[in-house]
């Protein structure tokens, strides 16, 4: 360990709170708030490492793997359903997503 | 030497993230964020997964961040005069927010005595991958399926519909066909 691990959990959750401040921030822009999501998600993925070489266990770096694989699902969803709201309402202000069906 | 190195990339990495989440433009954002990606990705390195971090770089950085920059071209959102700022309003309780948290972190760490000594033991790509494919097999299979599943809802919502969407939208409609 050429760290503590505390010090890599001070990072990981210094990158979180980041990304939630990003989410909150940018709460009207919904390309903004998948950027927040996946420094958070990222946050998550470096206290997987951290834990993987704290421990000497390889379960870590498997799951951190799980992780980019599930945010990978999550963006192409995600950014198709932009582009299908962009298509309705031409715009990404999800001040203006306020109606259901119509 | 390694440990100047973690602390100067940790500095990197929250620098360009806040530099990313306070940008206004969002092409810049993802650029900033590739940035803190890179960065991160030799974070693994030291702390001994490179494969991990070698996945970071492809994925992450490689494809993720590129799906981004396509949509923001495609859908032509990078005109910042367009889109609505966040004003002081906005920052405030999210910064809030955020520092309570920041502090119950402080007060929680210079509270509590060392965690204990873990086992330090190198982990290669060997027993990651021999642990991978057979301890977390029906994972694998799990991550597959939903990958699969998530193609099949993209491909679903990017279906063009012909009924409903022309009134609504009619010459923008008929341009981008």
């Amino acid at each position: 360990m050429i760290v503590p691990l505390t010090h890599v959990l001070i990072l990981a959750v210094i990158l979180f709170i980041l990304g939630l401040i990003c989410v909150l921030v940018w709460r009207t822009n919904i390309i903004m708030m998948l950027i927040g999501i996946e420094i958070m998600l990222n946050a998550a993925i470096l206290v997987f490492i951290g834990g993987a070489n704290h421990w000497g266990a390889a379960d870590g770096q498997i799951f951190s793997l799980m992780i980019v694989a599930m945010t990978s699902a999550e963006v192409s969803l995600a950014l198709a359903l932009v582009v299908y709201l962009h298509r309705r309402k031409r715009t990404v202000n999800t001040d203006e997503f306020n109606s259901m069906k119509g | 030497m390694e440990q100047v190195l973690f602390y100067i990339l940790a500095a990197v990495v929250v620098i360009a993230t806040i530099f990313s989440i306070s940008e206004k433009h969002a092409v810049h954002a993802i650029i900033y964020l590739v940035t803190s990606f890179f960065a991160l990705a030799t974070i693994f390195y030291l702390l001994g997964a490179p494969l991990v971090a070698a996945f970071e770089v492809i994925i992450y950085a490689g494809a993720i961040m590129v799906l981004f920059l396509f949509v923001i071209m495609m859908l032509d959102l990078g005109h910042p005069e367009n889109v609505p700022m966040p004003n002081s309003r906005d920052w405030w309780p999210a910064l809030l927010l955020g520092a309570v948290t920041l502090g119950s972190l402080v007060v929680l760490v210079a509270g509590r005595s060392p965690l204990p000594a873990g086992n330090p033991g190198g982990i290669t790509i060997r027993d990651f991958s021999v642990m991978l494919f057979s301890k977390y097999g029906v994972a694998v299979e799990i991550i597959s399926m939903q990958l699969l599943f998530a193609l099949v809802g993209a491909l679903y919502l990017g279906k063009r519909r012909r009924s409903g969407m022309r009134e609504r939208n009619g010459s923008c409609g008929e341009k981008t066909k």
